[in-house]
């Protein structure tokens, strides 16, 4: 809640610098900027870089406060770290009163520390206690059992720094939080600050350098390019010979009544079939090899690329195809030089949707099955709580499916130019 | 021989609701070589379904098309259609579809490329070859599909309102053009119109079809044509006799336009 407000805020201020900088900057006489009219015409509407940038400086910056990180100055406050300590007060089971301290030494989890030095001499009968606590951690600790008749029915706890406390109470101490069970034992919080527990959200360094690690290491017998690569290797075959089977297919549905009445029905009830819900089926009939990936892609795309071409082939203007029989072209040069040029920009379109529904696919079949690939990675490390490594993992995934896109979309400008255009 | 027969063509459209509409009935016409016929009528008399019959696109439902003495049964390289807009092929280039069908028939780029070159010049795109087709203006667009049209050098031209998308001018240029590509070429021409204007001005014949059933309403013979190659069309239009054929046609077409419109009100 807070993360997005702060996010708000940033996106509010960065806006108004933007226009106050560029309010005082000579303006460049484009096309889009000598329109009168802009709101409301989408073609003036073009992706302001400045605040793409911002964006991203701007979720890293929050990632980076959040967590502690070295690649931002300003942070959340973190977590109590250090020595301190508090004050008890005990009642023995002669109702005599006497005061002892808790030494307490927080530290970050995987250091090894030594438990603070504490004399272990009574005061009165109360004697002094060493805990060492985890950051973000609790204990659960039983500060009487080294007092002297501390195990004695009728010994309890009463005061904390001198504030009262009971079974069922919490009180504050100068660095946490501590509340008695009903048993009389005391939970010790330190502070927890605002920042993530690396558990929970590792600092962006820490997957930076599980990236640098799992890069030249590897994880769980392959290399991260292997997984990386098994998981674009399989997106690719199953959108290959999807395409190579739903592309002709698709010309035969557009072109051919019978075609048209005989795949009609498959194909309008696998439409709309998830291709995640076929992998419990997948599973049971190929296992978790490669062929069932391949052919759950495979899957995926037939029915995306099927659709596209058939919507290619009757998206082509009958006065073309009249032009061309006119012209003398067979029915043979008709499918070649004008039905499939014409249905390029529909089967780009349906391509990269494919590509998209393809590679979300892998991941989610990885989750469930797999040995390698990048799905399998992020499971595997939540199994284990390796945090830095599943967001590493799903950034990877992320800058992948983006880049896939970003390759359709150059090849679509370069191979079908006229797209839109008609 | 050399002429185009069109011989009590019929055509029926069955609708699937059961009812069928009369598109043409009993149309019969002669057309020698070289001659170029403006067709006019309300819209929905069925002047498209008379141009598709002779392209063999549609098959009439009673009698036939004769080219040459050659029945019509298909489409064919030797009547070649110019359409209104859109049936260029915008994934080649100007070069490209104008010499679409000699590539279709296997002439030899050798062969073709003269005849293209030529074409550009005489439609005035000759430095518009490797243009892309949606890099051109409307008007450049139809040239290119005149010259596409005669780059296969086809016996008849069938033309189904060319000049309708465009600008008043660049009608008015085009029309100059389409004149001086007849009289250069000597090809057999039919051109649906609109424009009752264009009709007259292009029309050496000019027939003036009815609808339901869609007919002959009454044919012309008529001089503009002639008059207008190589001269500005403006002067022709000027003509006394230009004004009282446009008057009497626009006349006669208005009369068949408010007749539908009465049928339809009492129908309704
Ligand atoms: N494929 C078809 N199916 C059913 N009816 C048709 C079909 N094509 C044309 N018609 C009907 O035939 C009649 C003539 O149509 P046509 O397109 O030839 O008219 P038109 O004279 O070219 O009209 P316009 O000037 O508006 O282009 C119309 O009533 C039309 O509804
Ligand atoms: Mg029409």
């Amino acid at each position: 809640m807070i993360v997005f407000l702060l996010y708000l805020v940033i996106f509010g201020l960065a806006y108004v610098a933007y226009r106050f900088w560029e309010r005082s900057r000579h303006h460049i006489h484009d096309f889009a900027s000598l329109k009168t009219v802009t709101f409301g015409d989408e073609s003036a509407v073009s992706p302001n870089r400045f605040a793409s940038v911002v964006s991203i400086i701007a979720l890293f910056a929050i990632w980076g406060a959040f967590t502690g990180s070295v690649i931002t100055p300003l942070h959340v406050p973190g977590p109590f770290v250090g020595d301190t300590s508090f004050t008890y007060t005990a009642r023995n089971a002669a109702g005599e009163t006497d005061d002892a301290v808790a030494h307490l030494r927080v530290y970050r989890v995987g250091e090894d520390v030594p438990l603070p030095e504490v004399s272990d001499k009574p005061h009165a009968f109360a004697v002094d206690d060493a805990v060492k606590i985890g950051a973000w951690r609790s204990v659960l600790s039983r500060l009487n059992e080294n007092d002297i008749g501390g195990d004695d029915p009728g010994y309890s706890l009463i005061a904390i720094d001198g504030q009262p406390i009971a079974p069922g109470e919490t009180v504050r101490f100068s660095d946490g939080e501590i509340t008695m069970t009903n048993k009389g034992s005391l939970s010790i919080k330190p502070d927890k600050g605002w920042q993530m527990e690396p558990i929970w959200l590792p600092a962006p360094e820490a997957v930076l350098s599980r990236l640098g690690e799992i890069a030249s290491q590897g994880y769980k017998n392959f290399s991260l390019w292997e997984h990386l690569g098994y998981s674009l290797g399989r997106v690719i075959a199953g959108f290959v010979i999807g395409s190579i089977i739903g592309i002709p297919l698709g010309y035969a549905m557009g072109l051919s009544n019978w075609f048209r009445g005989w795949f009609d029905p498959i194909v309008e009830f696998m439409r709309p079939v998830p291709p995640l819900a076929l992998i419990p089926l997948i599973i049971i009939w190929f296992g978790i090899g490669e062929e069932g990936k391949v052919i759950l892609l495979f899957l995926a795309a037939l029915w995306i690329m099927t659709i596209a071409a058939r919507a290619g082939v009757s998206g082509v203007r009958i006065s073309k195809v009249h032009a061309a029989y006119s012209l003398g072209a067979s029915k043979w040069q008709i499918l070649r030089h004008v039905i499939v040029p014409n249905s390029l920009p529909e089967i780009f379109t349906g391509a990269r949707v494919a590509m998209g529904v393809c590679w979300g696919t892998v991941v989610a079949a990885e989750l469930v099955a797999a040995d390698r690939g990048a799905g399998m990675m992020i499971v595997n490390a939540s199994k284990f709580q390796l945090t830095d490594i599943v967001i590493l993992g799903i950034i990877l995934i992320g800058i992948i499916g983006y880049g896939i896109d970003i390759l359709m979309r150059m090849a679509e400008k370069w191979l079908v130019p006229w797209k839109g255009r008609g | 021989m050399g002429d185009l027969v069109i011989d009590t063509l019929s055509m029926r459209f069955d609708l699937p609701n059961g009812s069928s509409v009369q598109a043409l009935k009993n149309v019969s016409l002669k057309l020698a070589k070289g001659e170029l016929l403006a067709v006019l009528g309300p819209s929905g008399c069925g002047k498209t379904t008379l141009l598709n019959i002779v392209a063999g696109f549609l098959a009439p439902t009673d009698g036939q098309v004769t080219l040459n003495g050659r029945k019509v049964t298909g489409p064919g390289p030797e009547r070649g259609m110019v359409f209104q807009q859109g049936a260029l092929f915008e994934w080649m280039n100007v070069r490209r579809n104008i010499s679409f069908g000699p590539d279709m028939a296997g002439r030899p780029a050798s062969e073709t490329r003269p005849i293209v070159d030529n074409l550009l010049r005489t439609v005035g795109l000759q430095d518009f070859g490797e243009k892309m087709i949606y890099e051109l203006s409307g008007g450049m667009q139809q040239r290119v599909a005149l010259a596409r049209c005669l780059a296969n050098d086809p016996d008849v031209i069938l033309m189904d309102e060319p000049l309708g998308a465009l600008d008043a001018l660049t009608r008015e240029k085009m029309q100059g053009l389409v004149l001086k590509l007849w009289k250069e070429t000597g090809k057999t021409i039919i051109l649906i119109t609109h424009s009752v204007e264009e009709a007259l001005l292009l029309g050496e014949r000019l027939l003036v079809m009815a609808p339901r059933p869609g007919r002959i309403h009454k044919e012309y013979r008529l001089p503009f044509a002639e008059m207008g190659v190589g001269r500005d069309l403006r002067l022709v239009k000027k003509e006394p006799e230009f004004g009282q054929r446009r008057e009497e046609i626009l006349g006669m077409i208005w009369d068949m336009e408010e007749e539908i419109m009465g049928r339809q009100e009492e129908t309704a």
